[in-house]
């Protein structure tokens, strides 16, 4: 390997550190008009009139919108739910009701408080276990079910009385709110023609593109998303970017000016998804050797107020809900309701968090029980090669689990430390130390969800420099940096040879999402055949140069040798040579590469099948400080060990590590995005807290390779399995210093004093007041 | 043609051009009247309610009319055009804003333009000298200091003014120095690093 594995600086390095980088608010035009939104007045409410006579007939305001001056479709997402503007009813707090261009912020805001909407009042419901009792407000027709998933393996009545004793736990896990340091933004306009152009901060363009396009009743040829640098996302931006990005496309329609659409943190968190709360009753049979006879799992998702991802969501959590554990009788049953809080959706993890937390610390409840060490019964209850999931899928590629759960430990000593940890625990020092062990599996990609195909291009230009394009996005990740490494690998040139090009909607074919840890694998492999496929037609003009018509070429170092054997041969040109040799003979060296995976299949009834057509392994230990007077937890070292397939760049694998413990210490930890009666109550980072630099504790990423033979180099996937198990290392750690069990998340003060959330009664400051335009 | 050169010997000049034609033609400015120099300004009456506001950015002085409540980051970003610091807060909380003003680090969110009266700015468009890079941004690049992008600008500032006040921190006083600065991501590690590497540097 030339550069694959390479530590390089990133492609969009200098824009980065430089402030060049154009974000989405970057962006201005002349005769720009600024946006603002209506927000629902009421959680649950029909809307009976709104009038906008006042607001519109303010100096200075161009239009006022509602749903009836959409022309085209309203409604999209998954469900075809979510309203750009509220029509028939608000269903949370952060519908909006009617949109403002206007010649100013100023003047948008003040517009606003003139919009007069009548609401009939309708009951609410904000607890997912009460929106599924018959006598629920129902928030749409159908009833408050979204999904119900199910998985049935064996059987558990059997495998319940072949226990020697029953395990038994209720687990809460809270909403979380993405936090994208980038708040929402799109600038729309029209283009020269008669179609529209919108620049965004949008994740997966190619489902924006779609839903704005509906929107303005065009053509999607006619619609041109651009997708602009983006300032994280972490699956937030999808249906909420969308729904910013459509109405700035809409008011640009109606004025035919350009319009500026731009969230303060405020908007960004009353408006957006955030991750599922999930409520988890876990029931093991167990047996005191340690291993498992049966699980009947049931957990219910509060959906919030539209469908957005959360069929997906549930189902990636009843695959995985068993974790990597062996158990011949299964039943899992996974909801998700609606309800009058946010709307949930994708998020980092993706179904995961919440179900590994209550797998883990299951599992550590178990070795309790039995008396044996954490990560004892994790190795004797660990998938290996050739296991079988609770979907009834043998795992055929290297299954490192163990591995990686032996690299963990013996990285951190957590052998020695649990035990010392265990026996220190009456001392009189209020401050106690504990090491947490946990693993888990993931399915790679979206699995049987849906389509899996990803789309990049590769231009060589007559001079030799290199264009690389994909519809998979950089988000901070490094895809980007990754894409171009492997093209770079594929034609034996030096990376800065090449330039990534920004994805627009008509650049690259429709990609997917940039979702599910798929970029890597799905984008990497699309632009490793594009790359193969262009490198095609140049070793047809090298047989020519060469007058072998069967010779094989190798490419490094920017030349081109014969291929002898296994090495390298003769030297027959140099790269910039055989590309002007290529255009020479009228083959310009322009391809697309198309990845598409299609080895999965899915029993809706009985929760069997090839769910994800390869999986990730990952091991975390956490050690941890707690007061026991206060109830303050100090995370003070992370070990994460993940297996990769193959890093591709080992800085920015190590990078997604680093940043996937930080999240996932805010998840066990911090992190709550709290609603009273629907009304969001951590509106900005001085209630919502994520963790800041004196936060996070030291950490170690240990990454392994097993080249997958999927992935581009044999390279998988590191975003989300980096956050999904660190939540259940930290409690693990906290019940090794305390012997206190944390069954609800975050494992706050509250939490590790009291066993239980305290709340607020009186609003605070930033929902007491009223909140100004930026 | 590109030549052989590391990735990492990328010199400015060389990204300018790259993302010049990109752009060009999509920033421009509604209110541009008001940041010019007061010269061209005084003719007209100054807008009703607007305070004239002097100030330095990166060197060069301006004179300007402001609204009084108009905040510093405002005037970069509305009025200068200076898009390279962030506003992701607006609150005082996240540091994505910071500036140097009078060479300490401010939340430009959390501060009036009219407070900044006859000091001096810097913001990450004043760490660059000429065609060069501040060793900062060569750090941050070289230790990989961010992901997005996005806070980058503010943790680079925050940098500077650490190191300006104490050109050899220790750890502690360089997590106390970032502290400041949000990062989503969780880049810390590497921004850490990257404060080391700059201070080495220097």
């Amino acid at each position: 390997m030339n550069i694959i594995g390479k530590r390089e600086p990133r492609v969009d390095a200098l824009g980065k550190v430089t402030g060049a980088a154009k974000f989405a608010d970057d962006y201005n035009m002349p005769h720009q008009l600024y946006a603002a939104v209506k927000y629902a007045e009421f959680p649950h409410a029909e809307i009976v009139s709104v009038d906008t006579a006042k607001a519109a007939a303010l100096s200075g305001v161009q239009a006022v919108l509602t749903a009836k001056d959409v022309p085209g479709s309203n409604r999209f997402g998954l469900g075809g739910d979510i309203r750009i503007l509220a029509d028939d009813r608000t269903r949370y707090l952060g519908d909006v009701v009617a949109v403002v261009a206007a010649e100013s912020r100023a003047l948008a805001a003040q517009a606003i408080d003139l919009i007069e909407v009548t609401y009939k009042e309708l009951p609410a419901v904000f607890h997912p276990e009460e929106a599924l009792k018959e006598d629920a407000p129902k928030i749409h027709e159908q009833g408050n079910e979204i999904v119900h998933h199910k998985l049935r393996r064996g059987n558990v009545e059997q495998g319940f009385a072949e226990a020697d004793f029953i395990l038994e736990h209720r687990f809460t896990t809270q909403a979380i709110e993405h936090s994208y340091i980038e708040p929402e933004a799109a600038l729309a306009y029209p283009d020269e023609q008669d179609g529209f152009v919108v620049i965004g901060s949008l994740q997966n363009f190619y489902t924006s593109h779609k839903a704005i396009a509906a929107a303005l009743d065009l053509p999607l040829s006619k619609v041109q998303i651009i997708q602009s640098t983006m300032g994280g996302s972490f699956g937030g931006k999808d249906e909420s970017a969308t729904m910013l990005a459509a109405r700035a496309a809409l008011l640009a329609q109606k004025t035919g000016r350009p319009v500026k659409m731009l969230n303060s943190r405020e908007d960004s968190i009353r408006q957006s998804y955030k991750r599922h709360p999930y409520i988890l009753y876990y029931k093991w049979g167990c047996r005191y050797d340690g291993s498992i006879t049966a699980m009947e799992l049931k957990a219910i998702a509060d959906g919030g107020a539209y469908v957005s991802m959360s069929p997906f969501v549930t189902w990636r959590s009843v695959v995985q809900a068993t974790g990597p554990y062996h158990c011949p009788n299964v039943k899992t049953d996974l909801y998700a309701a609606f309800t009058n809080n946010n709307f949930t959706g994708a998020m980092r993890g993706f179904g995961s968090p919440q179900v590994n937390f209550a797998i883990e610390s299951m599992m550590d409840e178990l070795a309790e029980q039995v008396g044996k060490s954490p990560l004892a019964v994790r190795l004797l209850n660990g998938f290996e090669t050739g296991s079988v999931t609770a979907t009834g899928q043998r795992l055929n590629h290297e299954v490192s689990l163990k591995h990686a759960l032996l690299e963990a430990a013996s990285a951190s000593y957590y052998g020695k430390k649990w035990a010392e940890n265990r026996l220190t625990k009456n001392k009189s020092n209020p401050i106690r130390k504990g090491i947490g062990i946990s693993c888990a599996y993931r399915g790679v990609s979206l699995g049987a969800e849906g389509v899996d195909a990803a789309s990049a291009v590769v231009y060589i230009q007559p001079d030799g420099s290199v264009n690389v394009s994909s519809g998979i996005i950089d988000m901070g990740q490094g895809a980007q940096t990754a894409m171009s490494q492997i093209v770079a690998e594929v034609l034996g040139i030096n990376l800065n040879r090449l330039r990534f090009l920004q994805p627009d909607s008509g650049r690259v074919a429709d990609s997917g999402p940039t979702v599910a840890s798929r970029g890597t694998i799905m984008g990497g492999g699309a632009a490793k055949i594009a790359a193969e496929n262009v490198r095609a037609v140049m070793e047809k003009t090298l047989r020519e140069m060469t007058e072998q018509e069967q010779a094989d070429f190798l490419f490094e170092n920017e030349e081109i040798f014969l291929k002898k054997g296994n090495g390298k041969g003769k030297r027959v040109a140099g790269f910039d040579e055989v590309v002007a040799r290529c255009y020479a003979k009228g083959r310009p060296l322009f391809a697309s590469g198309v990845r598409h995976i299609a080895e999965t299949n899915w029993d809706e009834e009985t929760g069997q099948g090839d769910a994800y057509f390869t999986y990730v392994y990952g091991a975390n230990v956490a050690e941890v400080e707690v007061d026991t007077e206060t109830g303050r937890v100090d995370v003070t070292k992370f070990y994460s060990v993940h297996d990769v397939g193959r890093a591709i760049n080992r800085s920015m694998v190590e990078g997604q590590i680093y940043g996937g413990v930080a999240m996932g210490m805010g998840y066990g930890i911090m992190e709550e995005f709290i609603q009273e009666e629907g009304q969001a109550k951590t509106l900005n980072f001085d209630e919502y807290y994520i963790p800041t630099a004196l936060d996070v504790p030291y950490m170690k990423a240990i990454i392994l390779e097993n080249p997958d033979a999927k992935g581009p180099f044999g390279a998988k996937s590191i975003g989300e399995p980096a956050l999904e198990m660190a939540a259940p290392a930290i409690a693990n750690a906290i019940f090794n210093a305390t012997g206190k069990r944390i069954l609800n998340l975050p494992a706050n003060l509250e939490e590790v004093l009291l066993g239980k959330k305290l709340r607020r009664k009186t609003p605070r400051a930033s929902v007491s007041c009223k909140i100004g335009p930026l | 043609m590109p030549n052989k050169k590391k990735p990492s010997s990328l010199s400015r000049r060389q990204f300018i051009k790259g993302v010049s034609t990109g752009v060009a033609g999509t920033i421009a400015t509604t209110k541009l009247a008001r940041a010019l120099p007061i010269e061209k300004l005084e003719k007209a009456a100054p807008p009703e309610g607007h305070l004239p506001l002097e100030l330095k950015v990166n060197g060069k002085p301006y004179q300007l009319y402001v609204e009084p409540q108009t905040t510093l980051v405002e005037v970069l970003r509305n009025e200068l055009q200076l898009t390279g610091t962030k506003v992701s807060c607006n609150h005082g909380e996240c540091g994505a804003c910071t500036v140097l003003l009078d060479g300490k680090a401010v939340y430009s969110c959390h501060i009036l333009a009219l407070d900044a009266q006859g000091k001096s700015v810097t913001t990450i468009e004043g760490l660059l000298n000429g065609e060069e890079l501040h060793p900062i941004q060569k750090a941050f690049i070289k230790k990989d200091g961010y992901q997005c992008g996005f806070c980058t600008p503010g943790q680079i500032m925050s940098t500077q003014a650490l190191l300006l006040k104490n050109p050899n921190p220790t750890k502690e006083e360089i997590l106390d120095g970032l502290s400041g600065n949000l990062c989503r991501c969780g880049a810390y590690p590497k921004i850490i690093e990257s404060v080391e590497e700059a201070a080495k540097v220097k």
